[in-house]
């Protein structure tokens, strides 16, 4: 980072323990940089919204700082909340609500008087133009998490969290929520989300940070993180099951599975070539013939697993 | 001051209230009107006047208050409690307000409330008795200041209670019996002196008789006392609203 650009977000020395008790989070230090996707990715119970809701001022910090361009969230609150659009973890909504009532409520708290041309601008991006006028209660889960996306947005936020945005987004949708967020990235502001799914992370973020028991354990640009971490496995249910593995295979660094019948094939996804077809040529001239095959992608616990081994 | 977000949440809250507006306004004036037929017709033959005040007339400063009170604390307390309990809480404390605009925006919508509903009440007993109005400036005063008061208390109640149930139960189990024994329908110089002493810590008597006071200029305690009353009890609510935002008592974890 050029000593001229300040991080847009900076926390420091970030620690939270609950009343219960619970350590959720362990001196997190960590900046973001001003336009870019950042994903936070992390299981379950790793801290993530918890370190949200620290920044968006939900919850209260035990110890450290965190500046939003320059403003403590504390001492400096509204200036640090008037930058910031939170997209809650939870659906949650004033079902009697209308649409537009809601997203024009939220345009007020955050200090900004009516605007309706921009709660338009806002509704017809996301989709819910022709919903406007409909009650919360009468929405799907999907356009329901639109809702509070649009409310996030009503006040034209420049940093906006989107804590685990997908959840409960049919697949298709989850298309379009994608291409909103790349298109206000485009538009300036900078956007920090959460996911315990890889490969969303992989989609999206410019940087990733992964996020276990309350510590960062490491922040690092996607296209490295993806060559360290992404490996896949093929597998291949094999016709005949084999005792060994042939010698003429043993480039390959091939494994045997369940009793034989399974031939496992590991791989880096980022590699210039994943030497599949190489593998599939020595297989035929072996004479194996394989009944199907299945690739997985190694999941974030399996990248924990090699993280905690690697540290 | 962030005036559009205290806007934005006493718009919300009259809105809310303007969807129910029908039964929010029905069920006082029948209950109030039942009062009349009840208290005014059935025990006001027994006893005609109370310090030269028909009795019709005398209770209406009581009914008054006891509609105040009780609506005051119910949609104030509910105006809280419903975020809280849907979760759309957390944008009021994510958004970049004090606690002196939020408070501001649900007490001054509820306290709006129950003194409409207070002059519809009002409104209400002209058509059963003459009442006549000595002070209407205290009379607006202290139909005012007990509304925020009483306001600020239900917001305090709907932060503390935890459930449905404690939301009902403060009003059910506290303001209806210190309304009903505070001398809504007698004056508490009829007591016994010992009841009357006892009587003397229930602070809803302050309110009803600076309220009557204003109307009939007779009062049970002076109307200096039952201002400052009101003062203290506002001063307590305050206190108590402050610590609250100040620990996140309830609100954050
Ligand atoms: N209010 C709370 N009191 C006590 N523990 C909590 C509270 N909120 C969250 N936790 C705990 O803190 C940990 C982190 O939770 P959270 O930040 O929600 O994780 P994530 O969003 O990564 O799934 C979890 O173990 C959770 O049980
Ligand atoms: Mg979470």
């Amino acid at each position: 980072m050029s000593p001229k650009q300040q991080p847009i977000l900076s926390i420091k020395g970030l620690s939270k323990t609950y009343a219960s008790g619970f350590q959720a989070l362990k001196r997190i230090n960590l900046d973001i940089r001003k336009d870019e996707i950042f994903a936070l990715l992390g299981p379950n119970g790793a801290g993530k919204t918890t370190l949200i809701n620290i920044i968006c001022g939900i919850v209260k910090p035990s110890a450290g700082s965190v500046t939003v361009d320059g403003h403590d969230i504390v001492t400096d609150f509204r200036a640090a909340r008037a930058m910031i659009g939170l997209v809650p973890q939870e659906l949650t909504a004033d079902m009697f609500e209308t649409v537009w009532t809601t997203v024009s409520f939220s345009r007020g708290l955050w200090g900004k008087w009516e605007n309706p041309d921009h709660i338009e601008k806002v509704l017809k991006d996301l989709s819910l133009w022709d919903r406007k006028d409909s009650k919360l209660m009468t929405l799907s889960g999907g356009m329901k998490r639109r809702v509070l996306i649009a409310k996030a947005l009503a006040h034209e936020p420049t940093v906006l969290f989107l804590d685990e945005p997908t959840a409960g987004v049919d697949v298709e949708l989850r298309k379009d929520m994608w291409e909103n967020v790349r298109s206000l990235r485009a538009s300036g502001v900078t956007i920090i989300l959460t996911t315990h799914y890889i490969h969303e992370a992989e989609d999206m973020a410019d940087r990733i940070g992964i996020i276990n028991k309350g510590e960062l354990v490491l922040v690092e640009n996607k296209a490295e993180l993806m060559h360290k971490l992404g490996k896949k496995q093929l597998t291949l249910q094999l016709h005949d099951s084999l005792d060994a593995i042939p010698v003429g295979l043993a480039a390959h660094h091939l494994t045997l599975a369940n009793g034989g019948s399974e031939l496992v094939y590991t791989y880096d996804t980022q590699g210039p070539r994943t030497g599949i077809t190489n593998l599939l040529t020595d297989l035929a001239g072996a004479g194996i013939r394989f009944k199907d095959l299945d690739t997985t992608q190694s999941s974030l616990e399996d990248i924990f697993v090699d993280l905690v081994r690697q540290r | 001051m962030n005036l559009p977000a205290t806007k934005a949440i006493y718009k919300f809250e009259m809105a809310r209230w303007g969807r129910t507006l029908l039964q929010s306004i029905v069920s006082p004036v029948i209950a109030t009107s039942l009062y009349f037929v009840v208290f005014g017709a059935a025990i006001g033959s027994r006893i005609t006047e109370i310090e030269g005040v028909s009795y019709g007339a005398f209770i209406v400063p009581g009914l008054i208050m006891l509609t105040l009170l009780t609506q005051s604390v119910a949609n104030a307390s509910f105006g809280i409690y419903f975020p809280r309990f849907t979760g759309t809480i957390y944008e009021l404390l994510s958004a970049p307000i004090s606690y002196f605009e939020i408070v501001v925006g649900y007490v001054g919508a509820a306290a709006t409330k129950s003194v409409i509903l207070g002059l519809i009440i009002l409104a209400t007993a002209f058509m059963f008795v003459p009442v006549e109005i000595a002070h209407p400036f205290w009379m607006v005063a202290f139909l005012v200041l007990t509304a925020v008061t009483f306001s600020l208390l239900g917001f305090i109640i709907g932060i503390w209670a935890d459930g449905f149930e404690k939301l009902q139960l403060v009003p059910l189990l506290v303001i209806t019996p210190l309304t009903f024994l505070g001398g809504t329908f007698y004056s508490i110089n009829v007591l016994p002196p010992f009841w009357r002493g006892v009587t003397l810590f229930n602070p809803v008597v302050y309110l009803i008789s600076g309220f009557r006071w204003s109307f009939f200029n007779i009062a049970d305690v002076s109307p200096a006392t039952s201002l400052a009353m009101i003062g203290l009890f506002l001063a307590i609510c305050l206190t108590v609203v402050a610590w609250i935002f100040k620990t996140g008592y309830r609100l954050k974890s």
